[in-house]
């Protein structure tokens, strides 16, 4: 061997001039440095990391409506035994009633049945679900919020179920709606709704968008050509007319309405995808992959498809926003979820229609505006914390 | 008026600090030096020495308040410039002081002519518009080599060629007669025959204007040849400074010992041993054609490689040495087969061109590559781990675990890293470092044949050196047989024992290393032997400009 093996220069680094040419290794559950700059950067940007834990903590709470506003305890004390109504349907023989039928809390008559046995009941604090009629409405409905009603109004109300006033009654903090339903619940089983639609169709149209721009971006040439013109004619259709003609014609629930908006939400991603896959293709890591002879498949999950989702990351909270504004139009529109469900497109629309109420508007609006502002909120922060020319200075 | 200077800069205990986060790093490090009137002072060390970031203190163009001098004085003509107002120093920028930039394709604007972008300097310093404008123009252009000068003023960036655009550069930077020009690595990214002209160019301006010259490279090569004092920098730090004559007769320090050392020298070229051939190719061509119109006919074709055959025996290393442009690395490609091409490709008596991606699967067990740039050939996203296992999940499928683990262990072993590295990633790593990651993933799967894709050229001198040895060893270890495509013809001496010289396509001549070496005998060759060891320019018309 000549001289130059001799030479024992250590080779120095361009990121840490100064330090060490290897730094210790990191334990397996810590974020990677490169997702920890991306967390502090999402984080420096104040008003999407609190709109981020505020829009978490909306969600969580929802998730758990059914114990925040229901027209069934969440627990019964009867006769010595328990009872979860929430959980379990149990029919009003349960009780010492006299039919079959479920068992309907709210009623007076049940009530007694259970006091009188010394039993009790423990009520999540709205006592109405998104689809409970109040029957004892002191106004026509679409009734005030209880705190806005005079003792005049109240009167007739108080007087039939013998309180002393107004104070008394059971509160629709929100008012109710053109059938008597709180909408306080509406709006928190509604608020659950959207962003369980949204989610679902964003997950889904970003996989199959995903999909799409990869293969485009992929294989290239004639694929790709015919792909675009495809999609070029596609979403020149106009979708919103479309997705009105084929909800009257298909009978709408979730899982319809969720695949109709799929058919044009999906082709959001597929360009950026494809343009992460173009690029990506001739890097020199992918020509050494194909050199070791890695299949395809392999190549666009393991190499590429990482590559594509810091885009698609970035993009994820605007396509839930949108989503979850479709959802909210087809409803507002009367084309969308069937005819009970607690939405807040249907709840604008009464707004509309009764403009006299205006509780319903604007609690409708504020709802949705709230959501809608966090959601892009925090879109903004990903977008801020994916981008790799951001500094701290 | 200017009080009277003896020294036109001098740089005294210069500190440059970045702070990322909380972190703060120290880039330059108690930096001493000076430039008296029409000296050239040269800059020497590896990247991330803090060469260019000395170079860029002195015209205050870091991007502050992020970057900071902890201490420190530049004072130019007696004027302190740390302390310079933003304006003040705008006028010394341009004027007094120029830059050149290392990568001529992105500091010039693309979006404007080149009369436009020399006027702007012309009118920012001078305040000449119109016909004088024009003329000075000319002038200069006339200066920088560039033919036709009236012609070229209409022209857009992407209409010069690289070594025009650097010319242009140099223009930009004469312009208004500076007292000091830096110039920061001005002909790396060029070739050799080009960077032999440039550094004529620069040479010849400066002995005629008297201006000084801080040039920044990190070929030695060039210090050589052009400077007068050099300034050896390593992490952050002058470590030796001298006049050039001393330095590289009698270096001080270690470390300028070890760069000199590191130098690629002509040693006598290996002997080729006689033994079957590994891989052939008759008449080989990638022809990329040229579509027009709507029905995208194919009007034209660029020959990138045009008609080559080529025999490489078992143990030995084909050298194949060009220009950028000149198609080698797309005849390595081919051969791998990783683009289409034409013409048979026979790899150890079976044909190889024209299989499926499927059937060649097999093969590529067999073949491999190395590539240039070992920032983009290794995924960010995996750990060096699973990098080199890549290859074992597709042609061992069976191995174990373990089995496939001590693989790892063992090719990381060969390559000389420390084996426990392996479940960090790329970019914890060296640019050497990487490219033994590279070379690993290469021969973990035992290959017989490995084409080299300018390995070295991403590479600080030091660590090129440390390359070819490895590359030396381990075709000596395991019989390997290298296509090793490179520009620099000092690499290629190292390691080939034969030789191929391509030019458009086509190989221009072809022979024994010494042979060649010694006797070119087409002009081109000899060009671009006399460009690369002794930095001379070729005469007129042999080479591109």
């Amino acid at each position: 061997m000549d001289e130059r093996t001799t030479i024992t220069v250590p080779e120095t680094t361009a990121q840490t001039p100064m330090g060490l040419g290897v730094p210790p290794e990191r334990h397996r559950l810590a974020l990677s440095p490169l997702n920890r700059r991306r967390w502090l950067s999402f984080k420096a940007n104040r008003r999407g990391y609190w709109a981020f834990w505020l829009f978490m903590a909306l969600f969580v709470v929802s998730l758990f409506a059914e114990f925040i506003a229901n027209d069934k305890p969440f627990y019964v004390r009867y006769d010595g035994k328990s009872f979860f109504p929430v959980f379990v349907t149990y029919p009003e023989t349960a009780f010492g009633g006299e039919f079959e039928t479920a068992a309907d809390y709210r009623d007076p008559y049940l009530q007694k049945l259970i006091a009188e046995n010394g039993g009790y009941m423990l009520w999540p604090p709205i006592r109405y679900s998104y689809n409970t009629h109040n029957l004892d409405l002191p106004t026509p409905a679409p009734s005030k919020p209880t705190w806005l009603l005079t003792e005049a109004e109240c009167k007739a109300v108080v007087q039939q179920k013998g309180l002393s006033g107004c104070r008394d009654l059971e509160y629709n903090w929100l008012g109710t709606d053109d059938q008597g339903r709180d909408v306080a619940a509406r709006l928190i089983y509604g608020f659950r709704l959207s962003v369980l639609f949204g989610l679902a169709l964003t997950i889904v149209s970003s996989i199959i968008g995903v999909a799409a721009g990869a293969v485009q971006g992929y294989f290239g040439g004639w694929t790709d050509l015919l792909f675009q013109r495809f999609i070029e004619i596609w979403t020149s259709i106009p979708s919103l007319y479309l997705l009105l003609i084929i909800s009257s014609v298909l009978v709408p629930g979730f899982f319809v309405l969720l695949g109709i908006l799929l058919l044009f939400s999906w082709v959001s991603l597929v360009g950026l995808v494809r343009a992460e896959f173009l690029r990506g293709r001739n890097f020199e890591y992918i020509q050494a992959a194909r050199a070791l002879g890695v299949s395809n498949r392999t190549i666009m999950f393991r190499h590429l498809l990482p590559n594509a989702m810091v885009a698609t990351m970035t993009f994820l909270p605007f396509i839930l926003s949108s989503s979850v504004m479709t959802l909210t139009a087809l409803d507002f529109l009367g084309f969308g979820l069937p005819p009970g469900s607690p939405s807040l497109g249907e709840m604008l629309s009464q707004g509309k229609a009764n403009i006299q109420a205006p509780w319903l508007g604007i609690s409708g609006f504020l709802t949705v505006a709230t959501m809608l502002s966090l959601l892009i909120f925090i879109g903004e922060a990903v977008r801020d914390a994916f981008d790799p020319r951001k500094t701290f200075g | 008026m200017e009080a009277p200077y003896d020294r036109l800069l001098e740089v005294k205990e210069l500190s440059t600090a970045f702070r990322q986060g909380t972190r703060e790093t120290l880039a330059v490090d108690r930096v001493s030096f000076d430039i008296k009137k029409g000296e050239t002072v040269a800059l020497v060390g590896e990247s991330g020495s803090g060469k260019s970031v000395t170079a860029l203190s002195v015209l205050k163009l870091l991007p502050y308040p992020s970057a900071r001098h902890p201490s420190g004085s530049i004072r130019f003509k007696n004027q302190e410039l740390l302390t310079l107002p933003e304006a003040e120093i705008r006028r010394v920028r341009g004027d007094d002081i120029t830059i050149i930039f290392q990568e001529p394709m992105t500091s010039l604007n693309p979006l404007h002519t080149i009369e436009k972008q020399i006027g702007e300097i012309l009118l920012l310093h001078r305040g000449l518009t119109g016909l004088p404008a024009r003329a000075r123009t000319i002038e200069l252009l006339r200066q920088v080599g560039i033919p036709d000068p009236e012609v070229r003023l209409k022209s857009y960036p992407h209409q010069l060629s690289g070594g025009q655009r650097q010319r242009v550069m140099i223009a930009m930077a004469l312009a208004n007669e500076p007292d000091l020009l830096i110039a920061d690595e001005p002909t790396t990214a060029l070739d050799v025959t080009v960077q032999a002209q440039i550094l004529n160019l620069l040479k010849e301006l400066q002995t005629r204007l008297g201006m000084a010259m801080l040039f920044i490279t990190h070929d030695l090569g060039i210090v050589r040849k052009l400077a007068d004092t050099v300034c050896v920098m390593k992490e952050g730090k002058i470590v030796e400074h001298g006049p050039v004559e001393r330095v590289f007769t009698a270096p001080r320090h270690p470390y300028t010992r070890a760069l000199l050392a590191a130098e690629p020298k002509p040693d006598p070229a290996p002997a080729c041993p006689t033994a079957p051939v590994v891989i052939e190719t008759k008449d080989l061509k990638v022809w990329f054609p040229i579509k027009r119109g709507v029905m995208r006919r194919a009007v034209g074709y660029i020959k990138a490689v045009d008609g080559v055959s080529i025999a490489v025996h078992q143990g030995e290393t084909l050298g194949v040495v060009g220009e950028s442009g000149s198609g080698k690395t797309t005849l390595g490609l081919a051969i791998l087969r990783l683009i289409s091409s034409d013409g048979p490709v026979v790899f150890l008596g079976s044909t190889i061109a024209g299989l499926t991606f499927r059937k060649m699967r097999p093969f590529r067990r067999h073949m491999q590559i190395v590539f240039q740039d070992p920032y983009g050939s290794l995924s960010p996203r995996m750990s060096v781990s699973d990098i080199i296992e890549e290859g074992l999940w597709v042609h061992h499928p069976k191995l174990t675990r373990s089995e496939r683990e001590q693989r790892v262990i063992g090719a990381l072993r060969d390559v000389g890293l420390d084996p426990d590295t392996r479940f960090r990633y790329p970019h914890e790593f060296s640019g050497g470092q990487r490219q033994r990651i590279a070379v690993a993933r290469a021969i973990v799967l035992e290959p017989t044949f490995v084409v080299l894709d300018e390995p070295t050229s991403a590479l600080d001198m030091l660590i090129q050196a440390q390359i070819v040895d490895l590359l030396r060893a381990l075709q000596k270890r395991h019989n390997l047989t290298y296509l090793f495509i490179s520009h620099d013809l000092r690499v290629v001496a190292a390691l080939a024992c034969r030789l191929l010289v391509m030019r458009h396509g086509k190989v221009v001549e072809e022979g024994a290393a010494d042979e060649v070496f010694a006797r070119p005998k087409s002009p081109y060759t000899r060009a671009l032997l006399a460009a690369a060891f002794n930095l001379e320019a070729a005469p007129e018309g042999v080479v591109a400009q």
